[in-house]
């Protein structure tokens, strides 16, 4: 649904990026500030132009150096939310939210007004002022003004960047059920990985302007090399999963992702809710046979992958239980069990070292 | 007809320097609105040129702007005869003139005052604007002109008043035509001239206070008003 490769000069700082992402659903951009993320958002938008390359969104070509193709941002039909929302101060909300809306033909709408408005539960903000509402409140009425354009694709330029902790978590869930709800591309420039885990199926990795990767959010977590940008101190693997069931006697929800069932602390979820949890490697540990008594929850088949000595003291595992996992071991825990790529093994992971991210 | 108890000469230059700084300023103001914006907004060579043959009615003495018009568009002047032949308009000893003469005079204020409020106006929001799909016109028209309504009421509100006291290029272009050309200062000017006008003389004084003030105290609140819509 993007195809994205754009080179451009700005002073000494060039912008070299290239990515596809094939599914609708939350590609974000994740880099350090300075990592050219705007920049590229800018030119997908039209607001910036760049040097060669090509954007191509859900099959429309938007810009092409080669075929000389170069639509202006009002023809791309892009939906962006800026950083500070920019609302137009001189209008009510209502207006700013059918701004965009009523420049689209209603045969090419896809969401009507009502149905936005429910969606980020803006029906007592309508009949205010921008200047009135709260920054969490602005960032839904900018969210609601570029869906209500029907655009075949989000930007959105680190849209909770602004607001405090609180004002994040009311803003969240909404622009997680966008993804959910509507089958657009939606592009999400972070610096922040927690909002990144919580939200995005796959992630653009940039780093002085340039992709240094790109991928699933699973593969790319637990690449080792990656580890240093993703800023984690301690590496770790994310998995993808869904609420099955609850054990209230027990404490416990079951999470089943694609190796099979996860047992972690009961969440006050929905069933069915999706959710992401990160395992760190060293809460991980492997064992040749199947414990029988213990208390651990998560004894999961797997194969061992790949074998990485780091810097002396700790050695990594990568296994496949389904999905990559992360184990840290000392190198006598590998001796001892003679570890090998190919083995199968069992991962033996505590249901409280399991950390999940905000719900959806 | 007689006003608050004004003399029918006082109420002639009165209502006849309102009506031709009302021409004169809601003729301006689209041009004036347009040459900030090019100003503010356009890079081109020659920039400084035009920034200047704008401002220059600021630093001429008015008489020169006064017998320069009086050149171009008089009977014979190249302007003022094609004009004539044309469309039938005379500027020449008439109102239009006069309005002519202050439009250009106060143009250099409506100019400044407008460019600053374009200069201030986010371009991020103009940005926005064309991401939700118009185009750089409507976004004009429906974003940067909106932001830009206090300094355009300070401009064309400065303007008027710049108009109001307009005289030495409005003496020298159009001369000074009771009922026709003679402004309140005109007018005033005209009693200074006569033995025994000072009575006369101050009453236009108090006339040209009022209006000055009035002018201000129009300005403020319209600014207000604009200020409080906007913090809704």
């Amino acid at each position: 649904m993007l195809d994205v490769s754009l080179r451009r000069k700005q002073g000494n700082f060039t912008v070299d990026a290239i990515f596809r992402s094939e599914a609708a659903g939350v590609t974000a951009l994740f880099g350090q500030s300075g990592a050219g993320k705007t920049s590229i958002i800018n030119m997908v938008a039209g607001l910036a132009r760049p040097d060669e390359g090509h954007i191509i969104v859900g099959g429309r070509c938007l810009y092409d150096s080669k075929n000389s193709v170069d639509l202006p941002p009002e023809k791309r039909r892009v939906g962006y939310i800026f950083q500070e929302g920019r609302l137009f101060p001189h209008l009510s909300v209502r207006s700013n939210l059918t701004y965009g809306m009523r420049l689209i033909p209603r045969a090419e709408r896809y969401v009507e007004f009502d149905q936005v408005v429910e969606l980020l539960g803006m029906e007592h903000l309508v009949d205010r002022r921008p200047a009135k509402l709260s920054g969490g409140e602005k960032q839904r009425v900018a969210i609601g003004r570029a869906l209500l354009t029907s655009p075949s694709v989000l930007l959105m330029d680190e849209p909770l960047a602004s607001l405090d902790f609180a004002r994040k978590a009311e803003v969240l869930p909404f622009i997680a059920r966008l993804a959910g709800r509507f089958s657009i591309p939606i592009l999400y420039v972070s610096h922040s990985l927690e909002e990144i885990l919580n939200l995005a199926d796959s992630m653009v990795v940039l780093e002085g302007g340039r992709t240094v990767a790109s991928g699933a959010i699973e593969e790319l977590m637990s690449r080792r090399d990656l580890q240093a940008l993703t800023g984690y101190t301690d590496c770790g693997a994310v998995l993808s999963t869904v609420v099955e069931s609850h054990h209230e006697a027990a404490g416990l929800s079951d999470l089943r992702f694609q190796g099979g069932i996860l047992k972690v602390p009961r969440l006050e979820v929905l069933i069915g809710s999706r959710v992401r949890v990160r395992i760190e490697a060293r809460s991980v540990a492997i064992a040749l046979v199947s414990p029988e008594q213990t208390s651990v929850q998560n004894i999961l088949p797997g194969t061992v992958e790949e074998i990485t000595t780091g810097n002396g003291t700790l050695v990594d595992v990568k296994l496949d239980i389904g999905c990559p996992l992360l184990a840290r071991i000392t190198p006598n825990g590998l001796a001892k069990l003679d570890l090998k790529p190919g083995m199968p093994v069992f991962a033996i992971i505590k249901s409280v070292a399991v950390s999940h991210g905000v719900l959806f | 007809m007689s006003w608050f108890g004004l003399t029918p000469v006082e109420s002639e230059a009165l209502r006849l320097s309102l009506w031709v700084s009302g021409w004169a300023v809601a003729v301006s103001l689209p041009f004036g609105v347009l040459a900030a914006w090019v100003l503010a907004r356009l890079k081109f060579p020659g920039k400084s040129a035009l920034d200047g043959l704008i401002h220059l009615p600021l630093v001429l003495p008015p008489v020169v702007v006064g017998y320069l018009l009086l050149v171009l568009l008089g009977s014979r002047g190249m302007l003022g005869a094609w004009l004539h032949r044309v469309f039938g308009i005379t500027f020449i000893f008439t109102w239009k003139g006069a309005a002519l003469a202050s439009a250009v005079m106060a143009f250099p204020l409506l100019v400044r005052a407008v460019r600053l409020s374009i200069e201030n106006v986010d371009r991020g929001l103009e940005a926005a604007a064309r991401t939700l799909g118009a185009g750089p016109l409507r976004v004009f028209f429906t974003v940067t002109l909106p932001l830009m309504v206090p300094g355009v009421i300070a401009g064309a509100i400065l303007a008027f008043a710049r108009s109001l006291g307009e005289f030495g290029a409005t003496i020298t272009f159009v001369s000074n035509i009771q009922g026709e050309t003679q402004t309140l200062p005109l007018a005033l000017y005209t009693l200074t001239q006569v033995p025994g006008g000072e009575w006369a003389a101050m009453r236009l004084c108090g006339i040209a206070i009022v209006l000055g003030l009035a002018a201000l105290v129009a300005s403020e609140i319209l600014a207000r008003r604009y200020a409080a819509r906007l913090e809704g």
